[in-house]
């Protein structure tokens, strides 16, 4: 019994440390605001040169689709995105930069893809489209290329707090069977390499976005769950609240820095 | 969708050189890939892609397995009047795309 006692103190206290440590390291492995960096920065001249250019990025053909979509009537309500929201060159300029944002209703922060299935079911009486699905992307991708070259702004007050407050902590927490947290790459070593691939400072300005290794467009989501699944941990499903919890600290973190949808990488 | 685009300059110089980018959306399955249940996914690509300025082929190309996802093929030629340049496409399962695209010259 005496044993049992002087045991647990010594292990509290250890944890106790440990948290320390844990936090001090946290705290001095938040990138500076002026050294962030888009990967864009740390991408060849040909792949940079195949971003910039519309007429190669082929991202062009997924805003074209969308385009396409926004203006095409769907579900029983027999609505357009265009009969609510006119021309979205107008009406969803910076919309992107702002998301994800605090949905009222439904009490939580919601993104992109999220946003516009809702605006489906609850405006066009329409199913919603699958994520990751061609339409979705496309229709996501439309919308955010009219934020384009406009700072992220995320706006965190008492409704959001606790929500970034998650994303922050699945930033930092170790996890997977490679015991890695997602700071150990992205904030601790950035810039160097892993296998023959240069680690960015991971700030999701670019989505969806075209990846020459996908060979098609994705969604950060999609990019989460290829993290995950590099360290060894199970990814969340997508749509997860605790996807959008992580998008909306990761766009926070990312807060000022000019959005390139769609983006190209490697 | 079967999505393509050309992008020429809108007018050029009699004589000059001019670049024409052009993008396709297409899956390119080589045919070479299996299923997780081991079956062959059948190939599907684009086979043949030509460029038409007013009327006479200036550019051809057969493509094969183990051209990307949504090839670009971009190329030079000579402004030699106004008029239209098309580009088609052409592949597997019926696959065929034509775009055009208007350059004025003077």
């Amino acid at each position: 019994m005496s044993v049992r006692i002087g045991v647990r103190p010594c292990l509290a206290l250890a944890a106790a440390c440990i948290l320390l440590e844990f936090a001090k390291a946290g705290a001095a492995a938040e990138i500076p605001l002026a050294e962030r960096r888009s990967g864009y920065d740390l991408m060849g001249r040909e792949t940079r040169a195949m971003q910039d250019d519309d007429a190669t990025n082929p991202g062009t053909l997924w805003v074209l689709d969308g385009e396409a979509l926004w203006n095409a009537k769907a579900g029983s309500a027999g609505r357009a995105c265009s009969s609510c929201h006119g021309d979205a060159r107008a009406s969803m300029k910076g919309v992107a930069a702002r998301y994800p944002a605090f949905d009222a209703a439904r009490r939580r922060p919601v993104n992109l893809e999220e946003r516009i299935n809702f605006c489906r079911a609850d405006r066009q009486k329409a199913p919603p489209l699958a994520f990751e699905g061609k339409d979705l992307l496309a229709l996501s991708a439309y919308v955010a290329r009219q934020s384009r070259g406009l700072p992220s702004e995320i706006a965190i007050d008492e409704r959001t707090k606790p929500f970034l407050d998650a994303g922050r902590e699945t930033f930092y927490r170790r996890q997977g069977q490679l015991n890695l947290a997602c700071t150990q790459c992205h904030n601790d070593n950035w810039g160097k390499k892993l296998a023959g691939s240069i680690i960015p400072q991971a700030h999701p300005t670019g989505y969806p976005l075209y990846r020459l290794e996908w060979q098609g467009l994705g969604s950060l989501q999609r990019r989460l769950r290829n993290c995950f699944v590099g360290m060894r941990a199970e990814p969340y499903a997508y749509g997860a609240p605790e996807f959008v919890d992580l998008e909306l600290y990761l766009m926070w973190r990312a807060r000022g820095m000019k959005l390139e949808t769609p983006a190209v990488r490697p | 969708m079967a999505r393509a685009i050309v992008n020429v300059p809108a007018q050029a110089r009699r004589g000059e050189i001019i670049e024409i980018k052009t993008l396709a959306a297409h899956s390119m399955e080589t045919g070479f890939r299996r299923t997780q249940l081991g079956e062959l996914i059948p190939r599907d690509i684009i086979r043949r892609f030509v460029c038409i300025y007013n009327g006479a082929e200036i550019f051809r190309v057969d493509l094969h397995p183990a051209v990307a996802a949504n090839p670009l093929i971009a190329f030079t030629t000579v402004a030699t009047e106004s008029g239209t340049i098309e580009c088609q496409w052409a592949g597997d399962n019926g696959y065929a795309v034509t775009e055009t695209a208007l350059i004025r010259v003077e």
